[in-house]
């Protein structure tokens, strides 16, 4: 029964989910961290870390890796299928009827503004997910160092990832050996 | 069978793009090129679509996709199984790399090695997140052209679009201090945000 439940949540996250993955980690918080505490705001930093840096669509990857979580295989099947089921929907209902549909005018205002939100619902999930995952000094080093080359440096995030991760490795050992 | 290659198609972009829905899309360009299934003309709507719809940009790219070139075999019932069989496409590597990568985070998630690991990745992560929701803001709350009013202020004041952050203001004020709105799903800023677009024009067409 809990499979159909997260079959149907994750359609719903997928429904919901306007402007691109990222804009899907607020709508996450609160459906599989609140809601249904299927998984914590730590583990759902590490999905997305893991996401960024896989083959295929972060949002895919993270839905995988809640559904595996909860019920194995399956569990990642039926989230990934759940996730996916409103844009099989919706794309080939608006493909049969309108070709032109993003350039009507009042769809071009509305995701204007729906732009200024995912900027805000970032901002509030950055804030939160910080108190999770920036424990101490060199998280603060680790986050201002990436954010900064990440906005400036034109290359592929997988490096980053790897990086930091290499870096914790490094600290922690350090840090052991004192 | 152009539904087999439709599939092996989709699942090498999935295999080989990494890093987020807009990754694939040199990938569909390419596919564009050496198929002939669709044009980069038809793939330019095709993303505006998948833009301005609900769901992941990549897995709606995926199906637009499928779906006009299935259509171009059997009409409807083409189209539909066209869209099912490049969207399983594009997600069987992220099922599949997933499930090994979360079966061995069960196996060594207590390790000290994996434990230190995500210590050091768990901040990159939420500064990716951040540089995501930066150029997202730069594009918002930024007209183009800014660089070319250089050290003016006057003109450089005139490239800040007011009307976005004024609404950004209130949405801000909306989902972390007033009492009975923060605790509303994120939806419901969402469909406000849109409607305040709607009726401000705030895409000026």
């Amino acid at each position: 029964m809990e499979l159909l439940k997260m079959f149907l949540t994750f359609a719903k996250v997928g429904v919901m989910t306007f402007g691109g993955g990222m804009a899907m980690l607020p709508i996450l918080e609160r459906e599989i961290v609140e809601k249904n505490g299927w998984a914590t705001n730590e583990e759902l930093t590490d999905y997305f870390a893991i996401g960024q840096c896989t083959p295929g669509i972060i949002a895919v990857n993270t839905a995988t890796f809640i559904g595996h979580k909860k019920h194995g295989v399956i569990g990642g099947i039926v989230t990934t299928l759940g996730i996916v089921f409103p844009s099989l929907v919706i794309i080939s209902v608006l493909a049969g009827i309108i070709t032109n549909f993003s350039h009507l005018a009042w769809v071009s205002n509305a995701f204007a503004g729906i732009r200024v939100c995912v900027c805000v619902l970032i901002f509030n999930s950055v804030v939160k997910l910080w108190k999770s995952a920036v424990k101490d000094r060199w998280g603060c080093v680790i986050f201002a160092l990436v954010l900064i080359l990440a906005v400036f440096v034109d290359v592929t995030p997988v490096i980053f990832v790897v990086l930091a991760a290499v870096a914790g490795v490094v600290i922690k050992s350090l840090e052991a050996r004192k | 069978m152009i539904f087999l290659k439709l599939f092996y198609k989709f699942f090498s972009t999935g295999l080989f793009s990494v890093g987020g829905g807009l990754a694939t899309l040199p990938f569909l360009q390419r596919m564009a090129d050496e198929t002939g299934w669709f044009t980069r003309a038809q793939l330019a709507d095709m993303l505006a679509v998948s833009e301005s719809t609900p769901g992941p940009i990549g897995v709606n790219m995926a199906t637009y996709v499928g779906f006009t070139t299935g259509g171009t075999q059997w009409g409807i019932p083409g189209s539909i199984l066209g869209a099912l069989t490049a969207t399983l496409g594009l997600v069987a590597p992220s099922i599949i790399v997933i499930l090994i990568i979360a079966g061995m985070l069960n196996k060594f998630g207590e390790s000290r090695l994996v434990k230190s690991a995500f210590y050091g990745l768990r901040p990159a992560s939420v500064a990716l997140i951040a540089s995501a929701g930066l150029s997202v803001a730069l594009e918002v709350f930024v007209k183009p052209g800014i660089l070319e009013a250089k050290w003016d202020i006057g003109k450089l004041l005139g490239y800040f679009d007011y009307r976005a952050i004024i609404l950004a203001v209130i949405l801000l004020v909306l989902t972390r201090y007033v009492k009975f709105t923060k605790k509303l799903h994120p939806i419901c800023f969402i469909a406000l945000s849109a409607v305040v677009g709607v009726v401000f024009r705030f895409a000026g067409a």
